[in-house]
Formats: structure tokens, C-alpha cells, sequence
């Protein structure tokens, strides 16, 4: 049989260490040792698959989930979901979890000292379509403050959770706003070296899927590591 | 065309609003075939203190050792309803558990067949980026001659074989993020 095609490893710098002391709770959790390299085999190239029935349909809209209306800003997030190569990933999950608008998470240990929205639950799911693409309706998230320094303050943000086509492929990242102006000192954005790279976590305001009257639009694509190219058979 | 992949970062304190829908500690249901093992751990940072804010993720193959994945070229079945994926978050005492079958061996890079393992991708608020590991089985002879243990300095390749206990349907496995016995993770 042939070897295994693998993924792309990142670029230098394009990732994150997993110790960056400025964000200190990775210092006590950060492992010591360097991760040990080792090929992708049938293992890392095959990862789970979720069926489109197990999707609720109604889960790309963070601004219906309850009775009532959620407080703040609506907003339209939607993007394109591509491999290295620049491949559409198809029919692949998407999570997405997030503050409401006053910047309080729906979580017993979240203690910021802002409102809760009954109308207001901050989790979303969705697959992307024959062409990658993805859409939520949410409202935009406030920004909080943390514990990690004095006067640390998170700038607003969407957590977003990918898994691409293959265990190699598993992404969790977070989207930013275009013009925050807690993003230069946010330990956590800054934690990728390659500027470039941290920047394009920061999404674009978007006429295009703007809807008049309704939302303002933000685009975030994501990319996600691309195959090399198939080895020669042996 | 070449794209970069996009930067990670960490999944934060409050991944649980967001991840709970997919939550699965019972990753083979009582119709897949397979030797059933209940694994229960915890996740210790560097000061050996339980982790309560740590995502588990399992990447498996069944008892065949084939993947449910369309690229596994393998001629074998996949039990309907087996996808192979478990997700399990720490508990306040930083500790998961999870009910699964032994995989059978898969193809290796060295034309040789892997030790039964799974795969384990874990999450927490501190890591910025997935780390990932691998669980194997104890007191299993092919343990010795797996390709990727084998990358692995002896000393610490027993950090990613569980450990069996008074119980034998019961193993434990804990992931230690730094410091002694820190679980060997690699760069995939």
C-alpha cells in the first residue's frame, strides 16, 4: 500500500507557543517538554464525521433561541471555510460560543458583575455548505474584564471551534472585531508571533452581507491545514 | 494557491456553553463489538492540581480497526452508529471518564501494524493550542514494537499507556500537563 499523504504543518510563527507568560494562566499548564514530532498516519488523516441530521437547523441563529429578543447589537458572522490549498471544506461542523452583549458569559463561573440576558444563551452551531461557506445571526459581544493583570480587559470575541476533514485538522480559535481597541494589549490575541497571522483573526466589516435595517455584517474566513500532496506510491 | 492555516487560540474558561450539544462519554454504544473498557483519569497542571476547566476529545478506530472516515482504505464494516469521537470536560475535581471499546491495530508508517490506540486532543483555558496525545492499552505485547512509542524516549513512553486497576473493565489514565511525569505530546 502507499504512504499516507499527510497535512501541512504550520509556518514558523504562525502558531502560538503553548507558554506565553503575558497570558499567565498558560505558565502552570504549558507543557515543559517539546511535543514529540511524528508523521501523520491513518490515524491523524481520518477524523470524525458528523452527519448534516445531527445539526439543529435552527442553531445558526443565536438571536432566536429564546422567547424574547436578545439585548444588544445583532450582528451577521459569515465566512468561507478553506484548506491550505485554497479547497472549499464542505460539510464541516462548526461550533461557536460567546459573551452576551453586557459581556457576561451564560456560565456559573463567569462573575463579572454584568447581566445575564434570559433571551441570551451565547452558543451556536452550524455546517458549512458545498463551497465552505458558513453563516450565524448572534449579537455582537461585549467586551470584560479578567484577572490576568491590573486593568486586563478582553477585547470582543467569538470562540470558534472547527474539526476540517481529519484529526490533523481540529481548530479552536477565536474571532475579533475590525477597530477594538483592546486588541493590541490583549495577551491572548498577541500570543502568535507572526503578526500577519494574529491579525487575520480580526474580521472585516462587510457591506455585502450587511441587511439593511437588520445587521451589520462581519466576515471571518478560516483556514485550515491543507493535504501535502499524495506521495509516490512505493 | 497557499493559505496559511489560521492561528489558534485557547478555548478560555467557558468552552462548556459551547461544546455540551456534541458532549459523549460513551463513544461505543452496547452494540458495538470489542473488548469495553471504562477509562477515568484527570488532568493535572504543573503544580499537580486538577484541571476543572479541560476538554477531552477521542479520535478512535473499532474493535477492526477501522476508522468511520471515508478515507480508510481498509475493507472492513463500521457498526452503524459508531463514529469513533468521544468528548468529555473535566469535572470540579478535574476528572473525565469515558466508555469506549479497545481499536484494533491500524496500518503504521513503517508498513508494520500500530499498537491499539486512541487519539486524544485536550483543551483547556491556558492552552493556546490543542495539545495532543495518544492513550494506549497496558499489557499489550504490541505496545513494544509501535512505530510512534517508539519516537519516544523510554522514560516517559508510560505516560501514554494506562494503567489497569482493581477492576479490569476499569483503566486509569491521567494527563499530566507539566512537570514529573509530564504526558508526552506531539507535534501533529
Amino acid at each position: 500500500m502507499g504512504r499516507i499523504a499527510g497535512y501541512r504543518r504550520p509556518f514558523v510563527g504562525t502558531q502560538p507557543n503553548w507558554l506565553h507568560p503575558p497570558y499567565v494562566s498558560s505558565i502552570k499548564r504549558a507543557p515543559k517538554h517539546d511535543p514529540v514530532h511524528m508523521p501523520h498516519t491513518i490515524t491523524e488523516v481520518t477524523g470524525p464525521v458528523f452527519e448534516r441530521n445531527i445539526i439543529d437547523v435552527k442553531a445558526f441563529d443565536l438571536t432566536k433561541q429564546h422567547k424574547g429578543e436578545p439585548l444588544g447589537e445583532r450582528i451577521i458572522v459569515s465566512g468561507r471555510v478553506l484548506d491550505e490549498n485554497g479547497r472549499p471544506v464542505r460539510d464541516t461542523l462548526i461550533e461557536i460560543w460567546q459573551a452576551n452583549a453586557a459581556g457576561r458569559y451564560l456560565h456559573n463561573r463567569d462573575q463579572h458583575d454584568a447581566p445575564l440576558d434570559p433571551n441570551f444563551s451565547g452558543s451556536g452551531h452550524t455546517m458549512t455548505d458545498s463551497e465552505g461557506r458558513y453563516r450565524f445571526v448572534t449579537i455582537r459581544p461585549g467586551e470584560y474584564p479578567w484577572g490576568n493583570h491590573h486593568n486586563a480587559w478582553r477585547p470582543a470575541h467569538i470562540h470558534f471551534s472547527l474539526f476540517g476533514p481529519a484529526f490533523a485538522t481540529r481548530l479552536v480559535t477565536q474571532m475579533y472585531f475590525p477597530g477594538d481597541p483592546l486588541i493590541p494589549f490583549d495577551p491572548i490575541f498577541n500570543c502568535t508571533a507572526d503578526e500577519k497571522a494574529r491579525n487575520r483573526l480580526i474580521s472585516q466589516f462587510d457591506w455585502e452581507t450587511t441587511m439593511p435595517v437588520q445587521a451589520l455584517g462581519y466576515r471571518f474566513d478560516v483556514i485550515l491545514g491543507g493535504r501535502e500532496a499524495t506521495p509516490m506510491e512505493q | 494557491m497557499s493559505l496559511q492555516s489560521t492561528t489558534s487560540q485557547t478555548v478560555g474558561p467557558f468552552f462548556i456553553i459551547g461544546c455540551t450539544w456534541l458532549n459523549c462519554d460513551g463513544i461505543a454504544g452496547p452494540d458495538v463489538a470489542g473488548e469495553r473498557f471504562t477509562i477515568e483519569g484527570r488532568v493535572l497542571d504543573g503544580d499537580g492540581k486538577p484541571v476543572l476547566d479541560a476538554l477531552i476529545e477521542i479520535w478512535q478506530a473499532n474493535s477492526q480497526g477501522k476508522y468511520a472516515h471515508p478515507e480508510d482504505p481498509e475493507s472492513k464494516s463500521v457498526e452503524t452508529g459508531f463514529r469513533g469521537f468521544g468528548r468529555i470536560p473535566t469535572d470540579d475535581e478535574g476528572k473525565f471518564r469515558f466508555v469506549t471499546i479497545k481499536p484494533g491495530p491500524v496500518p503504521g508508517p513503517d508498513g508494520k501494524m500500530q499498537a491499539p490506540h486512541l487519539a486524544v486532543s485536550v483543551f483547556a483555558r491556558g492552552l493556546l493550542r490543542r495539545l495532543v496525545t495518544r492513550m494506549y492499552f497496558p499489557d499489550d505485547s504490541r505496545n513494544s514494537s509501535d512505530y510512534v512509542l517508539g519516537l519516544i524516549e523510554l522514560l516517559r513512553r508510560g505516560t501514554l499507556i494506562a494503567k489497569k486497576t482493581a477492576n479490569t473493565e476499569n483503566l486509569e489514565w491521567n494527563v499530566v500537563l507539566q512537570g514529573d511525569g509530564e504526558t508526552v505530546f506531539f507535534d501533529v
